[in-house]
C-alpha cells in the first residue's frame, strides 16, 4: 500500500527513571512480562505491516532493542532497527532517518504505545483525504497519565493534569487547533482564517494524542528540510501543519494541482476541467471552499494541505505508557479489562499463573494477576491485581496489591507492597512496607523499613 | 415513477391504445380492456396522433399491410400478453389499458432502433411521426437541427411554424399536425420494408452485443432484462432460462414478431442476472467472497428486497481496519473505492473519471507474473479491483460502460506488443476515454444547450449536474439573460453546492425544494437535466426526484432538456425504477440535519414494523422528455436506441 513504518522506540526516558536504566531501555520495559515494544511490534503485524523501521536513541540501547527483537521476530518480522543519538527528538530522528524513507507516506508511531485500533484505519482515513498527516486521537484514559497521580507523591498539590487541547471541524475529520495541555499557559490562540473558512469549531480536552501519525513523506521531509530547528513532531511539526494549513508553503505535488483547477470556462483546458468534474462533484471540505475564494473562483487559488485526524472509537483500547503512573494503569489494564492485548490466555479464576510457579498452602492470587515463570511464594500469601515476573522468590506471609513486580525480585516475609513497581534484581527484606514506591533495579531494601511515595534507586 | 399515470386531461387529452387496433378510424376504442376515463380517440384528432411516440409501431403494421403473415401473427399474441402484463404490473382498472400499451410499445422500440436509424430514415413515416409528437410536447418549436436531417424536414420546418404559433393551444395544433402527418403515412410502405429489415438485424447484433459483454464480463454491466415480476422468483438460477418468458416484457417482446430470436436462441443469450440479494443461497456466498465485510439491514422495503442494502456505518471502519492486509489491492483502487464508500465522490462523472484514473495508476505499476500473459492476468486484475468497487458501492451505468471499453481494449491487444508499450497504450487510451468521452463531450454539449437558451428564459435543474452547471456557467458567459431555479432535495441537498457555484458566479438563482416544484414551474420556461445513465427506450435513469420534475414540467408544457453524455447509454431497458436501482442509507432520511428537536425516529430503525426507504434512482420515462442533449447532437428520446446501436460498438472496440 505504499506506507513505510516508523517506531520510535526512543531510550532511556526521563519520566520512567528508575524505571528504567541502562539495561533496560523504556522500549524493553515489562508489561505483563513482555517488552512493551512487542505490543508495537505485534500490533503492526497483525496488520500486515512486516517491515519496520525501528529507531532508537542511543548506539547501546540499540544493540539491546536490536538483540531482542532479532530473537523474538526473527522469521516473522523484518525490522531494521537505526540507532540515532540520544536527545534529538523525534523530529530530529526522522531527520536522521531521512534516507530509509522512499514510500508514499509514512506510518510514525511511538515504541511505547500500547492500543488496539488497527493502524490500517489511520492510513485509510488519510489515504483517503490526500492529507498531509493524519493523527491518531483515543479518548483520555479515565486514570491517566496524569502527573498527579502517585509518581513520587511530591506533586500531589498539583492539579490533575491537563490533556491535549484539540480543535476539530464538525465533521470530526480535519484538525484545526492542537496544544499539549502542559504548554497551555493561561490562554490559547486560534487563528481567525482557519476559524472563518471552518465555520464552526469544537474543542475538546477529552481527546489524546496517541502519537501514532501518518504523513505524506514528501511533505515531511521537506518541512525537516528546511525547518532545522524542528525538534519534536508532536510539539513542532504536527502543530506547524496545522497552523499553516490554510496558507500552505509547501510543494505539493500533483494533488494541489489537480483541486484547483476551477478557473474560468473559456480557459478550461482538458486536464482542468477534468479535475473539475470530480471536485465539483465530491463533497469539498473546507480547503477547497476556502481554496477557492469566497465567490467560488479565486483568481489565484490558494495552497491549502489537509490535516485529518482519526478518532478511534471508545471501546478501543489505547495507552501510552509515557509515565510511572501509566506503567501501573497499563499494566493493570493489560491483564484486566485490555486482557485481549496479553495474548496470554487466562485461567477460570481469570488469572494466568505460570505452570511452573509454585505457590505454597494458604496462598492466595486473586483475579487480574499474573505469576511469572519459575516464581515461588510462601505460605499464606496474598496477590491481588498485580503482576509478578520470572523467578521471583516471596517468602510467607507477603500482601502484593496493585504492583507490578519485574523479574529475579526477593521478597522477604512479612512484606507489605502496595501501588509499587519493583524492579528486576530487587531484594526486599523481611517486613518491608511499601507503598506507591518505585524501587530501581538492583536496589536492597533492608528489613523492617518503610517507605511511602519514594522512588529508591542505587546512586 | 414506473409507468406514467394517465388520466384524462382537458388540455393534453392522451390516450394509450392497448393490443391491436385498426388504423385511426372514427369512433374505435381499443380492443383490449378498454380505457373508460381517457375519451376514445377520433380519426384525426389531436389524440389520434398526438400519442406518445411508442404508440406508433401497431398502427403502421395495421395500415400499411406489410405481410399478412405478420398481421395476422401479431395481434393475438398482442392480445395474450398485455392482459398478463397489467394484472401483474398494476390493478387499477384505469391503468391497465395504460400500462399494457406502455410495456408493449416499449418492447417494440427497444427491439426495432432501426425504424429512426440514419439509413432508413428518410422518408420513415415513423421517425417524423414521432418528430411531431416530439415537436407537440416540447411545444416551443426548438428542436435540433444537429439531427441530421432528411426528408421530413419540411414537415417538421411545418410542424415547428405551427407549434410556435400555437403555442398552448392543444387541439388546434395537433390538428394541424395531424394533417403533418398523415401524407407521410400513406407511403410509408417501402420504407417501412426497410425498417422491419433493420431491426431484424439490429436485434441479432444486439443478441450477439449482449452475449459479448455477459461473458466477459459478469456482473458488471449486466443487461438487465428480468423485470418486477422475475424478481419474486425466489432461486435465480431457476429462473433464467425458462422462467424468463414468463416476465412480461419479455413475454410481450417475445411474441411480438416473427423476427424475435427464438426461444432457444435466447437461452443462450440471456445475460448473467444480476445478483438478486432475496436469495439467500446467494448472498452467502458472495458474502464468503467479498472483501468488506457488510451487515445485512434488517428491515427492507418489501419491494426492494433484491437489492443490496446493509446497515451504513459499518462498512468503512472494517474496510479502513483492513487497509494493510488487502495486498493485492492497488493504493489508487483502494482509495477511490474508500472515497466511494464514504460518499466523498459521487455523480457519475465523477465516480467514473476516479474509477479510471485509479485504473490507469494500477496498469501503470502493473506488472505481469512469470508464465501469464498480460491480456488475461490483467483482466482478472481488473476483475477484482471491479468486484472491489462494487462493493464499495454498486456501479453506475456509465462505469459499467467505462469498464466495458477498458477490458475490450486489453482484449484487443496485440499479443507481441511488449509489456511497456501496452501498458502504455492502455494508458493512453483510459486518458483518450476521459477526454473524448467525458471532457469533450461536455463540452459538445455545453455548445449545443446553448443554442436553448434564450434571453428571458427560466431555467430549472435539479440537483446537481456537472454538465448543466457548464451549460449554466456557459450560457451566463456568452451574456445571455437568464435566471435559473435549481431545485433541491432532501437528504443530500446537492444542489446547495450547485447554487453556491452558480451565485459566486453572478447568476441570479432561486433556490427551492421539491415539494414546491408545481409551484415554481408556472414561470420556468425550460428545464434542464442531468442523467446518470439513458437507456435505449428512451427512459432516462437520474437521480431520484427527476421524473417527478420532469412530469411536473411536462403537465406545465414546460420542455425538459436532458443532457447527457453518450457514454452513459445503456442498451438495456427499463421500464420502472424497482428492478435496478440503488439504495442509500436509510438512516439519513430519518435525520434533520441541524434539527435537534427533530427526533421522532431516533433509535427506530430496527422496529420490525418501520421500513425505511432512500431510493438514489428513479426512471423518467420517455413521454415526459423533449430532447436528449447528446455528444452526438440534440435528439428526441426515440433516438437512442440508434445512438447506442451505431455508436456503442464504437465506445468498446474503437
Amino acid at each position: 500500500m505504499d506506507f513505510q513504518v516508523v517506531v520510535l522506540a526512543g531510550g532511556t526516558s526521563k519520566e520512567l527513571i528508575p524505571l528504567v536504566s541502562k539495561e533496560v531501555p523504556k522500549a524493553l520495559l515489562p508489561v505483563a512480562n513482555r517488552p512493551v515494544l512487542s505490543y508495537v511490534l505485534e500490533f503492526l503485524e497483525q496488520s500486515n505491516l512486516k517491515h519496520l523501521i525501528v529507531v532508537v536513541e542511543g548506539e547501546d540501547a540499540a544493540l539491546r532493542v536490536g538483540g531482542w527483537i532479532s530473537s523474538a521476530y526473527v522469521d516473522r518480522l523484518h525490522v531494521e532497527v537505526a540507532a540515532v543519538p540520544e536527545d534529538i527528538g523525534t523530529a530530529g530522528a526522522l531527520r536522521a532517518i531521512g534516507h530509509y524513507l522512499t514510500a508514499h507516506d509514512i506510518l510514525v508511531v511511538s515504541g511505547d504505545l500500547v492500543c488496539d485500533v488497527p493502524p490500517g484505519a489511520v492510513a485509510a482515513a488519510h489515504r483517503r483525504h490526500d492529507a498531509v498527516v493524519t493523527a491518531m486521537l483515543c479518548s483520555a484514559p479515565v486514570s491517566g497519565p496524569s502527573e498527579s497521580g502517585s509518581s513520587g507523591g511530591k506533586d500531589k498539590t498539583k492539579k490533575p493534569g491537563r490533556y491535549n487541547i484539540i480543535g476539530l471541524d464538525p465533521t470530526k475529520q480535519f484538525l484545526l487547533f492542537i496544544a499539549a495541555g502542559a504548554e497551555v499557559e493561561k490562554d490559547i490562540r486560534v487563528q481567525k482564517s482557519i476559524l472563518r473558512a471552518v465555520g464552526q469549531m469544537e474543542i475538546r480536552t477529552d481527546l489524546m494524542d496517541a502519537h501514532l501519525y501518518a504523513f505524506k513523506r514528501s511533505v515531511l521531509q521537506e518541512i525537516l528540510g528546511q525547518k532545522e530547528s524542528f525538534q519534536s513532531l508532536r510539539q513542532d511539526v504536527l502543530p506547524y501543519l496545522v497552523r499553516s494549513q490554510l496558507r500552505s508553503e509547501l510543494s505539493l505535488d500533483g494533488a494541489q494541482a489537480e483541486e484547483n483547477g476551477n478557473d474560468k470556462v473559456v480557459s478550461l483546458d482538458n486536464k482542468a476541467m477534468r479535475s473539475q468534474l470530480v471536485a465539483n462533484t465530491s463533497s469539498p471540505s473546507f480547503h477547497e471552499l476556502c481554496a477557492m475564494g469566497p465567490n467560488g473562483s479565486a483568481p489565484f487559488p490558494r495552497n491549502t494541505h489537509k490535516c485529518c485526524v482519526y478518532i478511534a472509537s471508545k471501546n478501543k483500547y489505547c495507552a501510552r505508557l509515557n509515565s510511572i503512573q501509566a506503567f501501573s494503569d497499563i499494566n493493570r489494564d493489560v491483564i484486566g479489562e485490555a486482557s485481549h492485548l496479553s495474548g496470554y490466555s487466562f485461567s477460570a479464576h481469570n488469572n494466568i499463573i505460570h505452570s511452573s510457579a509454585e505457590l505454597g498452602s494458604k496462598t492466595t492470587v486473586g483475579p487480574q494477576c499474573m505469576l511469572g515463570e519459575g516464581s515461588q511464594m510462601g505460605d499464606k500469601c496474598s496477590v491481588k491485581r498485580s503482576v509478578l515476573g520470572r523467578h521471583c522468590r516471596i517468602g510467607s506471609n507477603v500482601k502484593v496489591v496493585n504492583s507490578v513486580i519485574m523479574n529475579h525480585v526477593t521478597i522477604g516475609d512479612g512484606c507489605s507492597i502496595q501501588g509499587s513497581v519493583i524492579c528486576s534484581n530487587v531484594q526486599l527484606q523481611d517486613r518491608v512496607v511499601l507503598r506507591d514506591c518505585q524501587v530501581g533495579a538492583g536496589f536492597v531494601v533492608s528489613a523492617g523499613s518503610e517507605y511511602k511515595g519514594e522512588s529508591l534507586a542505587r546512586k | 415513477m414506473d409507468t406514467p399515470r394517465r388520466t384524462s386531461r382537458v388540455i393534453d387529452p392522451k390516450v394509450r391504445h392497448v393490443g391491436f387496433f385498426a388504423p385511426p378510424s372514427p369512433g374505435r376504442t381499443p380492443s383490449g380492456p378498454p380505457a373508460p376515463a381517457a375519451p376514445s380517440p377520433v380519426s384525426g384528432s389531436p389524440s389520434g396522433n398526438s400519442l406518445s411516440p411508442v404508440m406508433i409501431p401497431p398502427p403502421r403494421h395495421a395500415s400499411d399491410n406489410l405481410s399478412s403473415a405478420l398481421t395476422l401473427h401479431q395481434p393475438p399474441s398482442r392480445r395474450v400478453s398485455i392482459p398478463v402484463t397489467s394484472a401483474v404490473r398494476r390493478p387499477s382498472i384505469d391503468n391497465v389499458a395504460v400500462v399494457g400499451s406502455y410495456n408493449q410499445s416499449e418492447t417494440v422500440l427497444a427491439t426495432s432502433p432501426s425504424a429512426i436509424s440514419p439509413s432508413s430514415r428518410i422518408g420513415d413515416g415513423e421517425f417524423s411521426e414521432d418528430s411531431v409528437n416530439w415537436i407537440r410536447r416540447t411545444n416551443s418549436g426548438k428542436f435540433s437541427s444537429s439531427v441530421p436531417t432528411g426528408g421530413f424536414d419540411v414537415a417538421l420546418n411545418k410542424a415547428q411554424e405551427v407549434s410556435e404559433k400555437g403555442r398552448g393551444k392543444g387541439p388546434e395544433i395537433s390538428n394541424e399536425l395531424a394533417s403533418n402527418a398523415k401524407p407521410l403515412k400513406d407511403k410509408m410502405t417501402k420504407a417501412e420494408r426497410r425498417a422491419l429489415q433493420e431491426s431484424q438485424r439490429a436485434t441479432k447484433a444486439a443478441a450477439k452485443e449482449g452475449r459479448k459483454p455477459a461473458s466477459s464480463s459478469r456482473g458488471v454491466a449486466p443487461v438487465h432484462e428480468q423485470t418486477a415480476k422475475s424478481v419474486k422468483q425466489p432461486s435465480q438460477k431457476k429462473d433464467v432460462p425458462p422462467v424468463a418468458p414468463v416476465a412480461p416484457s419479455i413475454a410481450a417482446s417475445e411474441k411480438k414478431g416473427g423476427d424475435r430470436p427464438l426461444e432457444k436462441d435466447r437461452k443462450k443469450d440471456a445475460p448473467p442476472p444480476r445478483m438478486q440479494f432475496d436469495d439467500k443461497n446467494r448472498v452467502e456466498k458472495a458474502k464468503r467472497r467479498a472483501v468488506v465485510k457488510k451487515t445485512e439491514a434488517r428491515n427492507r422495503v418489501e419491494l426492494f428486497r433484491h437489492l443490496p442494502q446493509y446497515e451504513h456505518g459499518t462498512q468503512l471502519p472494517d474496510l479502513e481496519a483492513k487497509f494493510f492486509q488487502l495486498d493485492p489491492m492497488h493504493p489508487a483502487v483502494y482509495k477511490v473505492g474508500l472515497q466511494y464508500l464514504a460518499g466523498d465522490v459521487f455523480g457519475g462523472n465523477a465516480r467514473c473519471v476516479a474509477m479510471l484514473q485509479a485504473f490507469r495508476e494500477a496498469i501503470k505499476d502493473y506488472c505481469t507474473p512469470a508464465e501469464k500473459t498480460l491480456a488475461r492476468d490483467l483482466t482478472a486484475k481488473i476483475n477484482s479491483y471491479v468486484s472491489f468497487f462494487t462493493e464499495c458501492r454498486p456501479l453506475s451505468i456509465s462505469m459499467g460502460n467505462a469498464i466495458r471499453f477498458l477490458k475490450a481494449r486489453i482484449a484487443k491487444l496485440p499479443l507481441n506488443l511488449s509489456e511497456s508499450d501496452a501498458k502504455a497504450t492502455l494508458c493512453s487510451e483510459i486518458d483518450r476515454f476521459i477526454n473524448e468521452k467525458i471532457v469533450l463531450a461536455d463540452k459538445v454539449i455545453v455548445r449545443h444547450a446553448v443554442t436553448k437558451i434564450r434571453d428571458g428564459d427560466v431555467l430549472l435543474t435539479y440537483g446537481s449536474s456537472s454538465v448543466v452547471e457548464m451549460i449554466l456557467l456557459y450560457a451566463h458567459e456568452l451574456g445571455k439573460k437568464f435566471r435559473v431555479v435549481i431545485v433541491d432535495s432532501r437528504p443530500k441537498l446537492e444542489g446547495q453546492a450547485l447554487l453556491r457555484r452558480l451565485v459566486g458566479q453572478g447568476l441570479s438563482c432561486t433556490y427551492t425544494h421539491i415539494n414546491a416544484v408545481s409551484y415554481i414551474m408556472h414561470e420556468v420556461t425550460r428545464v434542464l437535466l442531468g442523467a446518470a445513465s439513458v437507456l435505449s427506450n428512451g427512459t432516462v435513469y437520474s437521480r431520484v426526484g427527476t421524473a417527478c420534475v420532469a412530469m411536473v414540467a411536462h403537465e406545465f408544457q414546460v420542455p425538459v432538456l436532458v443532457c447527457c453524455e453518450a457514454y452513459k447509454f445503456h442498451e438495456r431497458v427499463q421500464l420502472d425504477s424497482i428492478c435496478s436501482n440503488e439504495l442509500g442509507d436509510p438512516n439519513i432520511i430519518s435525520k434533520v440535519p441541524g434539527r435537534m428537536d427533530v427526533n421522532y425516529l431516533d433509535n427506530w430503525a430496527n422496529k420490525d414494523n418501520l421500513q425505511l426507504l432512500n431510493l438514489l434512482y428513479d426512471a423518467t420515462p420517455s413521454d415526459y422528455i423533449s430532447m436528449i442533449i447528446t455528444d452526438y447532437g440534440m435528439v428526441p428520446p426515440t433516438s437512442v436506441p440508434v445512438i447506442v446501436r451505431e455508436y456503442g460498438k464504437e465506445h468498446v472496440f474503437m
